[in-house]
């Protein structure tokens, strides 16, 4: 069964812990603007949504990708970048629907979320429950595939999840 | 059960691969006219810049890739469709039997009506060939005259400028990417151009090229004649049909398809920038020629050549460009649509700039400079018809809100999933 990141924004209270996490993990520093995992802040009414790659199935940035440099990893679903193959066009940036592509200039070319290799730090490090690492039907990753088949006008909270498993998530 | 190809661009590539990923037995052959394996013209870009070499511009990288898949690669031209024969003729000698056939044989530049496009020195950049040519041309010091700041003049503008050649654009609109861009963000692509040292002449046209001895001039409509040891002709591209004609395949810009993707021919199916399919905001069919679109077509066709009916919804029109490190994008309706509304962001000083439009709360189209954080969320709010309700206001007041706009409407957010 492949894992995969639960996102539970109700839980988070926006301390970056995830953020620090990621950026230190894949770019080797401490730099909430270099995390790929990123949390929004709704600072009119105070709340916060850890948000990033969900690795959906339909996978528009790898399809799109004209060189092949998106590629899936076989052991955790995770769609990772090749950054040798990657030529730093952006079509995937535009091609995912969820925003969770990002083109970093330093390097020239695009990051996104690669599960760490099936041991995400966001998910380590967050204190709240908020990120947590589970099989992959506990996610909700039906709803949001289901969005791409819509043709008709839904009101949003027809889109919010029914109801939420207890995190199963053990801290080491 | 022989599922025929013609076209190994994306395309007719994706959708080989979907056949196979759905029929483990079926036989499969892509008919390709270009002497390489199958690549992108998307990477030439880089490549003219030698950030890869020819393989990096290859779509798949392993080298026995279409075999290992029973994929049998043949290079030929397909001269006609006998479609009720279901029997294809090559140009270079005999014919090919199909159950099924994907026409996915892209588009050509299209040629301008110039007098003197035909002379030496003036080139496409549209094919690898062309884009070892232009390497080979490209010297320091050369002189450039690139025709047609659209999208693929925009897009190899750098990989020009870069090589020192002695760079002049021209381009007869009064914007650059007039396509995609409005006139407040077109004119600060120009300008940020000219800041870089590249001359752009808008709202201009080229009204003829002359040899003379061994160099060409240029003779623009604003009484200006620039020299030029080359001519690179960028001025929009045309469906490859011609071939098609009299096969009762029928045709308008591009091929006619219905939501199967499927031709005026039962069995026969088209993809990419030949296919005149629909498009997701306007409902009508169109061809986009654009590379996300060539491999959504590839996928449904796919799917549909195999047995799974796969209704195709529309394709986003949509585009990213960077343009000399200056990154644009345009989704959908980026131009507006009656009765709509739209608020914009300009930051001139900043090269920044964001516009969203609006269709009720719904949002239909954008364009955006000098932003690339999490610009997909555009794409995703725009085909996901996502009611914005209350943050449409919030986006007039601040359009830079969009991520939050998107997870405040679709996930549950706040204490106890209280919708924000
Ligand atoms: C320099 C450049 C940069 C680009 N950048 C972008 C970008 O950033 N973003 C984007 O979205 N798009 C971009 N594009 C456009 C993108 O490359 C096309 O939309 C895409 O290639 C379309 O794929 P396709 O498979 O439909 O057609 P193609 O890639 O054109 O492939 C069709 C193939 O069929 C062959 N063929 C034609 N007729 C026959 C025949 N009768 N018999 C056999 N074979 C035949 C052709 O020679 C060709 O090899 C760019 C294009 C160029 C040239």
């Amino acid at each position: 069964m492949l894992r995969a990141l639960k996102l539970e924004p109700e839980k988070c209270t926006g301390c970056l812990q995830c953020e620090m996490a990621c950026s230190y993990e894949n770019e080797g520093v401490f730099n909430p603007s270099k995390s790929r995992i990123k949390v929004f802040m709704f600072h009119d009414t105070g709340r916060f949504a850890p948000y990033t790659c969900t690795q959906c199935d339909e996978a528009w940035c790898m399809h799109a990708c004209p060189v092949e440099a998106i590629v899936v990893n076989e052991t955790t679903g995770a769609k990772e970048v090749l950054e040798d193959t990657c030529v730093g066009c952006k079509v995937c940036t535009i091609a995912c629907p969820f925003g969770t592509v990002n083109y970093n200039s330093a390097s020239g070319k695009v990051v996104k979320c690669d599960l760490c290799g099936g041991d995400p730090w966001c998910a380590k490090a967050c204190p709240t429950g908020a990120i947590t690492y589970v099989d992959g039907d506990h996610t909700g990753l039906d709803r949001m595939r289901a969005w791409a088949q819509r043709s008709q006008p839904v009101e949003a909270s027809f889109n919010t999840p029914a109801s939420k498993d207890v995190s199963s998530y053990q801290r080491a | 059960m022989h599922h025929v190809i013609i076209g190994a661009g994306p395309a007719g590539v994706v959708a080989a691969e979907h056949i196979r990923r759905l029929d483990a037995d079926a036989k499969i052959s892509i008919i390709g006219d270009e002497p390489e394996p199958p690549y992108s013209r998307m990477a030439i870009p880089y490549f003219l810049i030698k950030q890869i070499d020819e393989k990096g511009t290859h779509l798949r990288k392993g080298a026995d890739h279409f075999a290992g898949l029973g994929i049998d690669l043949v290079q030929d031209r397909v001269a006609t469709v006998d479609a009720a024969g279901k029997q294809l003729s090559l140009a270079g000698g005999g014919s090919v039997a199909f159950d099924r056939l994907l026409i996915a044989t892209g588009s050509s530049p299209a040629t301008p009506p110039v007098p003197g496009v035909e002379s030496q020195g003036v080139y496409n950049c549209w094919t690898l060939e062309d884009a070892r040519n232009i390497v080979s041309l490209c010297q320091p010091g050369n002189r450039v005259v690139l025709m047609g700041a659209g999208f693929i003049g925009c897009i190899i503008l750098e990989a020009l400028a870069s090589s020192g050649v002695d760079l002049t654009v021209v381009e007869m609109e009064n914007r650059m990417v007039p396509r995609m861009m409005n006139e407040a963000s077109g004119g600060l692509i120009k300008a940020w151009c000219e800041h870089k040292g590249v001359r752009v002449h808008t709202s201009t046209k080229v009204e003829a090229i002359e040899a003379s001895g061994g160099a060409l001039n240029v003779v623009l409509s604003n009484a200006e004649t620039a020299g030029a040891d080359m001519v690179i002709s960028a001025t929009g591209v045309r469906s490859n049909i011609g071939f098609l004609e009299g096969s009762g395949i029928d045709t308008d810009h591009g091929i006619l398809v219905d939501t199967h993707l499927e031709t005026s021919q039962p069995g026969i199916y088209a993809a990419g920038d030949v296919c005149q399919g629909k498009d997701f905001s306007t409902g009508e069919y169109s061809v986009q020629a654009i590379q996300p679109t060539a491999a959504d077509h590839g996928r449904i066709a796919a799917s549909n050549m195999a047995g799974m009916s796969q209704v195709h919804q529309g394709s986003v029109n949509m585009n990213v460009l960077d343009t000399m490190g200056l990154i644009s994008s345009s989704f959908g309706m980026w131009m507006g649509v009656d009765g709509g509304e739209s608020t914009e962001l300009n930051d001139p000083g900043g090269f920044k700039y964001l516009n969203l439009q609006f269709a009720d709360d719904l949002l239909v189209g954008a364009s955006s400079l000098g932003l690339t954080d999490n610009v997909g969320v555009l794409r995703g709010l725009i085909q996901s018809r996502t009611r914005l309700g209350e943050w449409k206001d919030r986006l007039i007041q601040d359009p830079t809100r969009i991520m939050e706009a998107y997870l405040a409407r679709t996930q549950a957010v706040g204490f106890n999933a209280y919708v924000v």
